[in-house]
């Protein structure tokens, strides 16, 4: 049973850290600008897609019309070459392999003009509005995004492999100094993890420790203020809101091998990470990490066998249960602040 | 003579009478073929005929949708005397001539039912009513299948079914309006379970994951009941709904559950994510019960095959038709959309081309669009040359009843179309069975006037 129940955790840690990662960006945004930003979800898509991308370009060829060969179907057969490999030799080879964490290099800069023309194209317009307001617009950019991708990449979705070294299990249990076989779990799902603890670290090191993002805490807490002091802080924040699509990009670009990237990607995780800000409380940091592992963990041993015998169906609703109940109890959420969403 | 009370002759009566049967346009009724012309939904009146396409071009089945929509283009061409024919002069027997549908000229309009059973339903009224379908056909769920047969049945246009494999189909839901060239899951088990226990023995723990909906349900019973019958053992079921994409919480169980074979009850996009990730979580590389842990998929086609890349190396499954097959038909069919579109038709391509065909012949050979008697030349119609061997169009259950592949994912294939092989064919008296054993009633062939 400890097997059963420790392999249950680490698939929780493994979705915890998927949600954390949005929800990270998705409560940034709204204690930062104060916005409800419902085109998160397709900032992770828009990343997603950058592995496509980087994929395609890497795996392009040339191609040679054969005379002399015929196609299954009686055509001249196409002799495909790819270029890449054919250019840079076996480093080709090691790129294309490595093509989704190679993709990062290009997601960061592409989010980050991305997050920075939403905000200051559309977004600013919308912060004095009512929330209401704001979900609306987010949410028809969202679909907007969407429907560009879909006309571009099609309505498919397209596999990403991960690569050959980073494929196959790891023998958790071996390490443990367990029977071997007994608790193994994929490497890219553990490479995910480490991941997502890199990325949160490197967000909170980076407002904790730096004078950026001390004067960002600082206009978190009083904007106005902070103004006063004659600091930009618009600035600041339309930065912040860039590196919010940034780390929802880079959660999607390492998601890709495990779920092939299709144009509706983003909205299937949006709505679980927007439950996760609210059981977190909306604008904290740490409550969206927490909450994000915390429901991860919660659904995967929701889904259980035996507890499912117990409450059929509960993994489908256990998170939002839980959300029904944190908005009953404690309407702030685990770590929100006093007086937010309790009015 | 006699006079009658109010002082007509008989003789005037019969004349009189028979005088306001032709006024009143009776005779054309009894000595014309199309007596019934003005009588049923959307009966053709000028000089094209039109089919409703009702296709999962978004959701989980999204790829046979859109290689369906290639292949209905495709016969849509043939049909109108355009392209390279295809098909239309392998069919045995044919009344097709190439000129279009009886002399009118075949149109389609299309409609996106989002893999959603809801969505279909909609999608089909809406061409029935507003753009006039004769006849609709399309869609790869069973659930989408079943919803839009039984509206067809109550509008009185027939429907000629897509991609569906729910014993439910051609079963408890059947209609006399809806008609099924592809196999069924009943037809896999049979086919399917005596090569699982040539390879795998017949001491296996069986563990299945299986889309929640019509035909999951009846793929699970199916396949379930075959390889008890040999001999294996059932660990679990477990239902997922249709459309997941992280499989991770229902594989882990598996793990240390006892058993040393996964069954896929998915298709599509489900399989797609699920064939994978159970080979990412390591389930082929494990030893459970002293044996190599197994993967079956009773249901897989070459699209799926090729979305779930090296996964599907190895895994075996059973398919309507492939590509590869060496028959006149298929190298016919194989050329002609190859050349069209640049890669080889899968399963669901084969089976909307076929029906958009066999609708088109009966109704040439039955002389009218007239529902009732279209159906009547379908039901118990024998043919051949259309790819999967002499073919029979069972009037019981209008389920087509012929061979069944059992096909392996290739360990090397030699292009990104050459992912699956054929095993073995199992001839279709193997896989006949009572259609009295899945229940249901066809219900009437009168149509009902209610879509004018």
């Amino acid at each position: 049973m400890f097997d059963v129940i420790f392999l249950q955790f680490l698939n929780g840690l493994d979705k915890g850290a998927a949600y954390a990662l949005i929800a990270l960006g998705l409560t940034l945004v709204f204690g930062t600008l104060g916005v409800v930003n419902f085109a998160h979800g397709a900032l992770f898509m828009l990343g997603a897609f950058c592995a496509v991308v980087v994929r395609k370009v890497l795996t392009m060829e040339t191609i040679t019309v054969d005379p002399n060969q015929l196609s299954p179907w009686g055509t001249p057969l196409e002799v495909r070459t790819p270029l890449v490999q054919a250019w840079l030799g076996d480093f080709g080879a090691v790129l294309v392999n490595y093509s989704v964490p190679f993709s990062i290099l290009l997601t960061i800069p592409v989010m980050l003009v991305v997050g920075i023309a939403l905000e200051r194209g559309i977004i600013k317009h919308f912060y004095r509005r009512p929330h209401a307001e704001q979900i609306l617009v987010t949410f028809g950019l969202a679909i907007v995004a969407q429907e560009i991708i879909k006309s571009i990449f099609g309505p498919n979705s397209i596999p990403q492999p991960m690569p050959t070294d980073l494929r196959g299990t790891a023998d958790i249990g071996a390490w443990l100094g367990m029977q071997a076989g007994v608790i193994t779990y994929p490497i890219w799902r553990l490479v995910y993890f480490l991941f997502a603890a890199v990325v949160i670290g490197a967000v909170f090191a980076f407002l904790q420790f730096t004078t950026f993002g001390m004067v960002v805490r600082a206009g978190m807490a009083d904007r106005e203020t902070v103004g006063l002091l004659g600091i930009n802080i618009d600035r600041r924040f339309t930065i912040m809101f860039g590196l919010a699509a940034v780390v929802a990009g880079m959660a999607g670009v390492m998601y890709t091998p495990i779920l092939p990237p299709n144009y509706h990607i983003g909205m299937d995780f949006l709505v679980l990470s927007f439950v996760v800000v609210v059981v977190g409380g909306m604008g904290s940091l740490p409550g969206a990490v927490a909450a994000g592992f915390l429901l991860g963990i919660l659904q995967s041993f929701a889904s259980m066998t035996q507890v499912k015998a117990l409450v059929p169906g509960i993994d489908q609703i256990i998170i939002y249960l839980v959300a029904v109940v944190i908005l009953l109890v404690r309407p702030r959420g685990l770590f929100g602040r006093r007086g937010v969403m309790e009015a | 003579m006699t006079i009658l009370k109010r002082g007509f002759s008989r003789r005037r009566v019969l004349q009189t009478g028979m005088a306001g049967i032709l006024a009143t346009g009776i005779t054309p009724m009894i000595f014309s073929r199309g007596a019934w012309a003005q009588e049923f939904c959307n009966n053709p009146t000028g000089d094209t005929v039109t089919f409703g396409l009702n296709l999962p071009l978004t959701g989980a089945y999204a790829e046979e949708g859109a290689d369906e929509q290639k292949a209905y283009e495709l016969a849509v061409q043939h049909l109108n005397g355009e392209g390279d024919g295809g098909l239309l002069t392998l069919l045995q027997p044919s009344a097709l001539k190439g000129n279009g549908i009886l002399g009118k000229k075949v149109a389609f309009v299309t409609s996106d039912s989002q893999t959603k059973a809801d969505v279909a339903r909609a999608g089909a009224t809406r061409m029935i009513e507003r753009d006039g379908a004769i006849m609709v056909t399309g869609g790869s769920s069973s659930a989408e299948a079943i919803a839009v047969q039984g509206l067809c049945q109550e509008m009185g246009v027939i429907f000629m079914a897509g991609l569906t494999h729910s014993n439910d189909t051609t079963g408890k839901d059947k209609r006399r309006y809806g008609f099924r060239h592809f196999f069924n899951a009943y037809q896999s088990g049979v086919g399917l379970a005596p090569l699982l226990g040539q390879e795998y023995g017949t001491d296996r723990r069986a563990y299945h994951l299986t889309a929640d909906y019509t035909w999951g349900w009846t793929q699970e019973e199916s396949i379930k009941n075959a390889t008890e019958a040999l001999g294996w053992e059932t660990v679990q079921t477990v239902r997922t709904p249709l459309g997941t994409t992280d499989y991770s919480q229902y594989l882990t169980p598996i793990l240390n559950s006892g058993a040393d074979v996964l069954i896929l009850n998915h298709y599509g996009l489900d399989m797609v994510n699920s064939l994978p990730q159970a080979v990412q979580f390591g389930l082929r590389d494990r030893q459970a019960n002293g044996k190599d842990f197994q993967v079956v998929t009773p249901l897989i086609s070459e699209l799926m095959a090729k979305g779930a890349g090296e996964a599907v190396k190895g895994v075996f499954g059973t398919s309507n038709w492939h590509w590869n097959l060496q028959d006149p038909g298929t190298i016919a069919f194989t050329k002609s959309f190859g050349a069209a579109y640049g890669s080889p038709p899968s399963q669901a391509a084969h089976t909307a081309y076929v029906q958009a065909l066999l609708y088109a012949d009966a109704v040439e050979r039955a002389g009218t669009f007239y529902p009732p008697e279209v159906i009547k030349a379908l039901e118990g119609f024998e043919f051949d040359g259309m790819g999967n061997g002499p073919t029979l169009y069972r009037a019981e259950d209008h389920q087509c009843i012929k061979n069944v592949l059992v096909v392996r994912g290739n360990e090397s294939p030699t292009s990104e179309f050459d992912v699956l092989n054929i095993v073995q064919e199992t001839p279709r008296e193997a896989v006949a069975y009572d259609p009295a054993i899945f229940g249901g009633d066809l219900g009437p062939a009168e149509p009902a006037p209610i879509c004018a």
